[in-house]
Parts: C-alpha cells; sequence; structure tokens
C-alpha cells in the first residue's frame, strides 16, 4: 500500500470523524447536559441525510443544510412533547419517534429507501469547484467537516454560558431546583432537544452529501457509535471547562474512527464496527461502576474463599 | 400576604391506599410574619408547602398569594415569589455545575440568551461573602463538592437572591450537625429580617419553635390544631406547648412518634 494511499485513508477517516461528531457534540448537549438519552439519533440523522439530498436534488445545495436542520429540529420538538407532556417515558419517547422517522424518511425520499447524488451539486461540489486548481483543492470535504465542527463548538460554548443554557444545564442536574427558579423544565427539555437533534440532521446531512448518497438505514446505529465517541472524550477531557469538554467530546470521535480505523487493517471486517461500539459504551458505562463495586466483590470473593 | 381557604388534599383517592394529608385547612399569613410550624410525623407539614407551591394542585378551596389566586397555577409559575428549603441540602442546588453558576441561575435576572456581566457576578460574590463561610472563594468550583452545611446555607442564598415574598423553610436545618443548624438558623433569621420577608418555617426543635418568629402553628392530621402569637405566645414554654398538644389532639402524647425534642 503506498504512502498516499494511507494518507488518502486517513483522510477519509477524518471527514467521517469529523461529520459525525456533530452527533457527538448533539449528545453532549442531550446526554451529558440534559440527561435525556435521545433514542430518536438514528432517526434524526437518516432524516438530516433525507431532507438534505431531497433539497440538493431540487436544485438548492445551499438551502439543504437548514433545510435539514430544520427538519432534525422538528423531530426534537415530537421526542420532547412526547416525553414532557404527554406522560411517555423519555426512552420511550424517542424508540417511537425513530420508528417513526423510517417511515417519514422513505416517504420524504419519494418512496425509495435509496438516494444517489452523483450527479447533484451539493455543499461538497460547490466548494470543490470554487477550490479548483489551488493547493486547497483535494481538502473541500475536509473543510467543511472543520466549518460545521467549530460552529457548532462555539455555538455550545456560547449558549450553555446563557441563562438558557445555565437553565438546560440545571435541568439535567437538578429539576427540583430548576423549577424553584422560576423556569419551566419541560420548556428547557423541548429547547435543548430542538437544538440538539438540528446537530444530529446536520450531521446526516453532510455525511450523505460527502458520500453522494443515502439510504434509509444510513443513521443505523450511530447512537452508539455517538455516545462511544462521547465517552471516549469523556475519559480525556470530562472534568474541564464546557469548551473543552465539547472539544473532547470530537476528539472522542477521532479516537474512535482511528481504533475503528486500525481495526479495519487488521482485516476486522467492516461489519464489526457496531459491535466494537457497543462494547466500548458497556466498557465506558460500567468500567467506572465496577471500580467502585470492585473492593465489595474482592471482600465477598475474600470470605467465600477463607 | 398568603390565604389560604379550606383546602384539602387526598393522596391516592378512591384506593384503600387513600391518604387524607389535608383537611380543609385555612390559614391566613400577613405581610412579614414568621411563622414556626411544629407537628408530629406524617401530621402534613411538608404536604401544606408543597400545596403553597403548587408540587400539585390542591383537590379543594382556594390559594391567594400576593393578592392573587394561584390556585391553578404551576409550580414555577408561583415560584417567582416563592423560596423553598428543603430538608435535604443536595435538593436545592446543581451539584454538576459551579457556585456561580447556580447563583447566577438563581438570580434570575435578564433575557433567555443575556449572560451574567462580570459587575453581576461580583455583586453575587459579595452577597455570598455575607455567609462568612469562604464560599466566595470558590465560586468555580461544583456545588457538589460542599458540605452539607454550606450547601444549605448556599441554598438559602439562592431561595432568597430574586427577592421572594414568601420563604418556606421545611426542616431545613435537620440534616446538620448542631453547630452548623444553629448557624445556618442565625443566617436564617437575619436574611428574612434583612429583607422583611414572610416566613413559614417548619421544626421538629420546640425550642426554636418558640424562639425564632412572631407566631407558631401546630398541626396534628392535616389541620391547624393551635395557633399562638403575641404575649400568649411569649410565655409559652416547651412544657406548655407539650401540654398543648395534648389538649388540641385529644390523645396521649406519643414521643416516639413525635419525634420532638425540648
Ligand atoms: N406523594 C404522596 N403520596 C401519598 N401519600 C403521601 C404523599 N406525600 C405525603 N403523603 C402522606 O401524607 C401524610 C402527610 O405527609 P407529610 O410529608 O406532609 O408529613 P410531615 O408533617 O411533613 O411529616 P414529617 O415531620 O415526617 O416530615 C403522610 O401520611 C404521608 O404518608
Ligand atoms: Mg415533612
Amino acid at each position: 500500500m503506498s504512502l498516499s494511499a494511507i494518507l488518502g485513508l486517513g483522510q477519509t477517516a477524518l471527514e467521517l470523524a469529523l461529520f459525525n461528531s456533530l452527533t457527538v457534540l448533539a449528545l453532549f448537549l442531550s446526554y451529558t447536559m440534559l440527561n435525556v438519552c435521545d433514542l430518536s439519533t438514528d432517526g434524526c440523522y437518516a432524516l438530516g441525510a433525507a431532507v438534505g439530498a431531497v433539497v440538493a436534488i431540487a436544485g438548492h445545495p445551499w438551502l439543504s443544510i437548514p433545510a435539514a436542520m430544520a427538519a432534525g429540529m422538528l423531530s426534537g420538538l415530537v421526542t420532547a412533547v412526547l416525553q414532557t407532556r404527554m406522560g411517555v417515558n423519555s426512552l420511550l419517547a424517542g424508540i417511537i419517534v425513530n420508528t417513526g422517522l423510517y417511515s417519514v424518511n422513505i416517504w420524504i425520499m419519494g418512496g425509495s429507501s435509496l438516494l444517489n447524488m452523483n450527479k447533484t451539486e451539493t455543499v461538497f461540489t460547490q466548494l470543490k469547484a470554487v477550490l479548483k486548481d489551488t493547493p486547497l483543492a483535494g481538502s473541500y470535504a475536509l473543510i467543511i467537516g472543520l466549518i460545521a465542527v467549530a460552529a457548532v463548538i462555539l455555538f455550545q460554548s456560547a449558549f450553555l454560558r446563557t441563562k438558557l443554557g445555565l437553565a438546560i444545564r440545571a435541568t439535567g442536574d437538578n429539576p427540583d431546583m430548576v423549577r424553584s427558579s422560576s423556569i419551566d423544565p419541560v420548556f428547557t427539555t423541548t429547547v435543548g432537544l430542538c437544538i440538539s437533534n438540528s446537530f444530529t440532521a446536520l450531521s446526516g446531512c453532510l455525511l450523505a452529501q460527502s458520500q453522494k448518497s443515502t439510504t434509509v438505514d444510513i443513521g443505523s446505529g450511530m447512537v452508539t457509535v455517538a455516545l462511544a465517541s462521547l465517552l471516549i472524550g469523556n475519559v480525556f477531557l470530562g472534568r474541564k471547562s464546557i469548551p473543552v469538554r465539547a472539544v473532547g467530546a470530537v476528539l472522542g470521535a477521532f479516537v474512535f474512527r482511528l481504533v475503528y480505523t486500525i481495526a479495519l487493517r487488521f482485516n476486522l471486517p467492516a461489519f464489526m464496527l457496531k459491535l466494537i461500539s457497543s462494547i466500548i459504551v458497556v466498557i465506558a458505562i460500567s468500567g467506572p461502576y465496577l471500580r467502585s463495586q470492585w473492593p465489595l466483590i474482592k471482600r465477598r470473593f475474600g470470605k467465600a474463599g477463607a | 400576604m398568603l390565604r389560604l381557604e379550606n383546602i384539602a388534599k387526598t393522596f391516592n383517592p378512591g384506593t384503600p391506599d387513600a391518604k387524607r394529608a389535608i383537611g380543609g385547612l385555612t390559614l391566613h399569613v400577613r405581610k412579614g410574619d414568621f411563622i414556626s410550624i411544629i407537628g408530629a410525623n406524617g401530621a402534613g407539614k411538608s404536604t401544606l408547602f408543597n400545596a403553597i407551591c403548587g408540587s400539585f394542585p390542591v383537590d379543594s378551596g382556594r390559594i391567594v398569594l400576593d393578592g392573587q389566586d394561584v390556585t391553578m397555577q404551576p409550580e414555577h409559575k408561583r415560584a417567582k415569589v416563592i423560596g423553598r428549603l428543603f430538608q435535604d441540602p443536595m435538593r436545592g442546588s446543581a451539584p454538576n455545575m459551579s457556585i456561580e453558576e447556580n447563583l447566577v441561575l438563581a438570580a434570575g435576572s435578564g433575557g433567555w440568551l443575556s449572560r451574567a456581566s462580570r459587575k453581576e457576578r461580583q455583586a453575587l460574590r459579595d452577597k455570598l461573602a455575607l455567609l462568612d463561610m469562604g464560599l466566595e472563594d470558590r465560586m468555580k468550583q461544583p456545588v457538589g463538592l460542599l458540605s452539607g452545611g454550606q450547601r444549605q446555607a448556599l441554598t438559602l442564598m439562592m431561595a432568597t437572591l430574586s427577592m421572594p415574598k414568601l420563604l418556606l423553610l421545611d426542616e431545613h436545618t435537620a440534616a446538620l450537625d448542631p453547630g452548623t443548624a444553629e448557624k445556618v438558623l442565625n443566617l436564617t433569621t437575619r436574611i428574612v429580617e434583612e429583607n422583611c420577608l414572610t416566613c413559614l418555617m417548619i421544626t421538629h426543635n420546640m425550642q426554636s419553635a418558640l424562639d425564632f418568629g412572631n407566631r407558631t402553628l401546630m398541626m396534628d392530621q392535616g389541620s391547624i390544631v393551635f395557633d399562638t402569637e403575641g404575649d400568649a405566645r411569649a410565655a409559652l414554654t416547651v412544657d406548655d406547648l407539650l401540654e398543648k398538644f395534648r389538649q388540641a389532639s385529644g390523645k396521649k402524647l406519643d414521643n416516639d412518634r413525635m419525634l420532638l425534642t425540648k
């Protein structure tokens, strides 16, 4: 394998990690801050991809991005209303929306489960044309990914310091306290989920356009992959300030991609990706728990042995 | 200031577990009143506070707060005029957020997308310094690192930051060691006096029930069985209070159940 091929592989991995890190940042808001495990993530990712693709195919490459984000927001709104106003358990609300989105996404894609954007003008082809004959010509996808990730991190860092942002964080931390600060946790949960889902949809939209096609299954397993990345990032930068933690979430996505790319090099079949992400999530969540239980386990074991 | 008109609350109505926690309770609290409330476990004291705060709607009756009928208002709306402290110091603040962030949120000034200015943050810091606990030098630390007493003092500060008209204290010193409890209690009276707050305080300590405030209520089985203030109250001793309880409730005082301390 030539050096340029390896570099190419590295670049593709980097681009993928950048696009998917937007979903990680979405979970940073909903899972870490709001303390809601949003299981509609997979469907919302595919929704963003579908809406983005359809709008781009209709001839509006730049409009595809706000359109995808608005669709994600709407999906987040439905999830939020289900769990805050209609008595549906928060996990179940996500699962229900996720299931419903499967049909919605096929409907958006005009009844087909696959959309091809080979000849479509996308934000990528547009930037590619602009950068033609410059040294950056090969890096158009990377640039778009970097801009999107930087914009989302900057937004979150600023937003989470506003009164609304603080209220969203407190909702995940102690809803009683939010209520006694005369803020409605229903409102903060709704805003939080709308924003996080718009990032998830953006993530799906960019990934689909970069690979010039989307399927209805494009988001399958995304929530676990993103959660794995988030938790990896947490290991490194979990106790720092918000902007640093957001950067950590993105780094987590890179580390995850790196581990996965290396695994592929060792001839691990591509379909193992999801199993790896599941295992990482299990390790990241139950690791600290088992460590805290370790003295107890040891004592019990010691007693039995004595 | 606060008028409760014949309010009632039954938990789990229509089931074998039905429990009438408050039955036809009427209370008029004047502006500036500092009322201590005593009563056995399960007498309905916390339920009374929950009803005032709107944690659940009452089954019947009317609640008028500051001239406004709030009977049907949701909890977070009423919170504008009510500050509240619980027995559990963990309940009043967000552990993973810094002291400063908690204070900013509790102060509640500015629009949704506003950020606390340096001046506002300095003002909060100065206020916190009044507690004399050194917390003002730990503004950036997460609240979860504080001790129970420090956390309760912080919550007290937070509850009074937005200048509530009514302060509800539900055994807010019960989880603290005696020294810290006294400190927080003195702090409470100072803040209440300085801000001319109207205050209801639940306590299991008969002596502080008589020492603090201008009026004392005794509750039993969801109603107020004894209400005293002024000279009559000034003349009362803890033993008198126990005797009153016996008379009012018409049953022999069971110290285990009362869990009262002299
Ligand atoms: N959410 C609830 N569901 C069912 N029953 C309840 C509920 N809350 C309170 N009760 C019942 O209502 C009665 C009054 O409870 P409350 O908590 O008001 O007592 P209290 O006077 O605060 O007692 P304590 O001194 O132990 O705090 C109790 O019998 C209790 O079991
Ligand atoms: Mg109680």
